[in-house]
């Protein structure tokens, strides 16, 4: 079934295999079983007695796995306590490790000793659902501020979220450096240009900085628990706004969520995909045309800004320039210039006809033509050259510790993309859209740059393929109900990264929890790993490089 | 370098004028607005962005003002990174609780008279976050906003129009 899952099963060393689904073989252990409610069923999910949590966690790194999420779900609904999931990341698999805690144990063993994302889910689960980590080293509250009550738990079921929280008096423990010439600068939340809020704290000797903390939670607006007041069709609209510049990446992963749960019957047409749902396979190609357009008008904002932090704004200028047109041809063919809200479960309703397909080819024609030239210039500036290379480096071995994804992973020696390695369609192996994706090993602003710089190339060449090969037929089938009890999974690369949404469907049928995996939520940690031995004036450059959503990461 | 000047004489400039339906809106803002910000602010008019819990989209929107297209600078807007130099504020929502002392600090940091503009649904109303436990809902809830400018997130066009019938209608407002 999944190499992860026989690892896991051998050295636990229980009798079991996976039978049939939903069946447990005959003489397997009634504490280890394989849940018969997740979907789609190319993820696995296996429930284990939560003195395992941590033991199955040290099995799976061994096998050469990644964290990709760790969260908490209540379970109260259902009558039972609550449950904390690990999901795992190895190769094309993506493996689910759920412990059940009864509501007046909630201490699980803490699995950031052995995969250090897991030190902020960790944090996080403990300040907004109220589980304990035994064995965390900082359980200092993150996104729940100082001033919030010690005893709200927001992702609690018995939490009413609709009235305001009264503020309280409290701390909030900074790490400290201490030396003689060792001096401290805060930065934010509100930061001198236009972008999100959020804390930096640098200790810092004279140029260089020995440590950076970052502190996030600014912008959180509640987005996990607004999901539960929300019917499975709204849901879409607020996916759409957990992070603006993302917004297609995110429609997609929650509406690939909510069709994994409630998705038609496969075979009627478009792909027959193995989750076991049937979405027109039209709009699985527009699809992918949003995230590709998304992609690419994102990529070239942050080149720009990139060498605009480097004090070379006339890339800036020119790449918002190109930008800029890009948008203008979403609002003119899709109705929106982020392509917001075109896409639903069941399918998109913006569609594309023999016009629009030849206004987005003879734009790609002159955005490609002027891109390049620019990337000549790019490569031909040395003093840009001499800022960008050997700044900010998060090598390979600590992008790999700390799992990072998306273009900060393929920046640093990983080569990790969801549309390869979990294609879902149409780059799956049905509609064979294929591609490559570059991967760098230097690990700085130079090489994450790069990255963006050949993804837009292969984004234009997809567009390409997508526009001359794009299917007939319809572009939005109905959905049915999910059942209760059952749980969705996707993930999607949007242009940050990988996207991870884990839907559960109550008792009733409603969304009992979503949980939202933005690939901010891991890659913060690379760039707290990244500055120190850099100078403060190149922070902007690196948090640039980054460019990671404060809104996705705070929620 | 030879290349950059091609490149730059390639481009050319192209700030547009303005798409008729906007335009004739802001010429007649146009006119008053050179007006208004020529005798209230000396020919210039400084902006402090202040994101107070938006998901990011409100923020792309108003750097493409700042982009060669829409060149706001020939308004004689810019924007400043300091609230001590600014004339107005800009701030997009949903005001989150988290936020809502550094909102009030920047406010307070901004010298008076000062205008402020809530941008976005979000900004105008909560948008799709509404009231809860972690939002507070529109900038009006915390600060007393001259002008609201809707829309998700709102058009460039929307923007600079907003922001020029604030100003243009900054003289009703407060000593």
């Amino acid at each position: 079934m999944s190499m992860l899952s026989d690892a896991l099963t051998a050295a636990l060393g229980a009798d079991l295999r996976p039978g049939i689904w939903p069946d447990v073989r005959p003489g397997a252990r009634p504490d280890i079983r394989f849940e018969s409610g997740q979907r789609p069923l190319s993820v696995v999910c296996c429930t284990l007695p939560k003195e395992k949590f941590a033991e199955a966690a040290r099995i799976l790194k061994k096998a050469y796995a990644l964290l990709a999420a760790e969260w908490a779900a209540d379970e109260t609904p259902f009558g039972k306590g609550f449950a904390v999931f690990a999901c795992y990341r190895w190769g094309k698999e993506y493996f689910i490790v759920k412990s059940e805690l009864p509501a007046d144990d909630l201490r699980f063993p803490s699995l950031t000793k052995k995969f250090l994302p897991a030190y902020r889910f960790e944090r996080q689960m403990q300040s907004l659902m109220g589980v304990v980590p035994v064995g965390h080293p900082d359980l200092r509250p993150w996104i729940k501020f100082e001033d919030w009550p010690q005893d709200s738990f927001p992702l609690r079921k018995s939490f009413d979220a609709t009235k305001p929280m009264p503020r309280v008096v409290g701390d909030y423990q900074w790490l400290r450096a201490a030396g003689q010439g060792v001096y401290e600068i805060p930065v934010g939340p509100v930061h001198a240009g236009i972008i999100e809020p959020g804390h930096f704290r640098f200790q810092a000797v004279g140029e260089m900085v020995i440590n950076l903390e970052e502190r996030l939670g600014y912008v959180h607006k509640g987005i996990e628990k607004k999901f539960e007041s929300l019917s499975w069709r709204d849901g879409v609209r607020l996916a759409g706004r957990v992070s603006g510049d993302s917004t297609v990446a995110h429609s997609i992963t929650y509406s690939m969520a909510v069709e994994s749960l409630a998705g038609l019957p496969s075979g009627l047409s478009g792909s027959a995909d193995p989750a076991g749902y049937s979405i027109p396979q039209r709009a699985h190609w527009i699809r992918a045309l949003f995230l590709e357009r998304e992609r690419i008008a994102n990529h070239l904002g942050d080149i720009g800004a990139i060498c605009n932090d480097a004090a070379f704004a006339f890339m800036l200028y020119q790449c918002s320039r190109l930008r800029e047109m890009m948008l203008r041809t979403n609002h003119r063919l899709f109705g929106h210039r982020f392509i917001m809200d075109r896409v639903v479960p069941g399918g998109v309703t913006a569609d594309i006809d023999a016009a629009g397909k030849e206004e987005i080819l003879s734009e790609l024609e002159f955005i490609s033509r002027d891109f390049e030239k620019l990337v000549v210039i790019f490569d031909e500036s040395s003093s840009l050259e001499d800022r960008v290379r050997g700044t900010g480096i998060l090598k390979p071995a600590k992008a790999r510790e700390l799992c990072v994804v998306g273009i900060v992973a393929r920046a640093s020696g990983m080569n990790l993309d969801c549309r390869i390695f979990n294609p879902f369609p149409p780059y799956d192996e049905y509609d064979r859209l294929e591609l490559d994706v570059p991967v760098k090993i230097s690990g700085d602003v130079h090489a994450r740059t790069y990255v963006r710089i050949e993804e837009v190339r292969e984004s234009i060449r997809i567009i390409r393929y997508i526009l001359e090969n794009l299917p007939d037929g319809p572009i939005v089938s109905d959905l049915g109900v999910p059942s209760p009890g059952t749980a969705g999974f996707a993930a999607v690369e949007g242009w940050r990264g990988e996207i991870i949404y884990w839907l559960q469907a109550g008792p009733n049928g409603e969304i009992n929890r979503c949980m939202v995996r933005d690939p901010s939520s891991i890659n913060w940690l690379g760039l707290e790993q990244a500055i120190p031995g850099n100078i403060v004036p190149d922070f902007p450059l690196c948090n640039k490089s980054f460019n990671q959503s404060y809104s996705g990461h705070d929620l | 370098m030879i290349r950059i000047l091609r490149q730059i004489l390639r481009t050319g400039i192209v700030t547009e004028p303005l798409p008729s339906a906007v335009e004739e809106e802001i010429r007649r803002t146009g006119t008053e607005l050179k007006k208004a910000i020529s005798k209230h602010f000396r020919r210039s008019l400084t902006i402090r962005q202040v994101d107070a819990g938006s998901c990011n989209g409100c923020e792309l929107e108003i750097h493409a003002i700042n982009n060669s297209f829409y060149n706001c600078e020939r308004f004689g807007i810019h924007f400043t990174p300091s609230p001590r130099f600014a004339d107005m504020l800009l701030v997009t929502g949903p005001v989150s609780r988290n936020m809502e002392i550094a909102l009030r600090r920047t406010y307070n940091a901004t010298p008076t008279p000062k205008l402020v503009v809530a941008v976005g649904d979000c900004g105008c109303n909560g948008g799709i976050f509404g009231e809860s436990y972690a939002s507070l809902g529109g900038i009006d809830k915390v600060l007393p906003v001259d002008m609201q400018v809707p829309g998700c997130p709102p058009t460039p066009l929307a923007l600079l129009n907003g922001i020029l019938t604030a100003v243009d209608g900054y003289p009703g407002r407060k000593s």
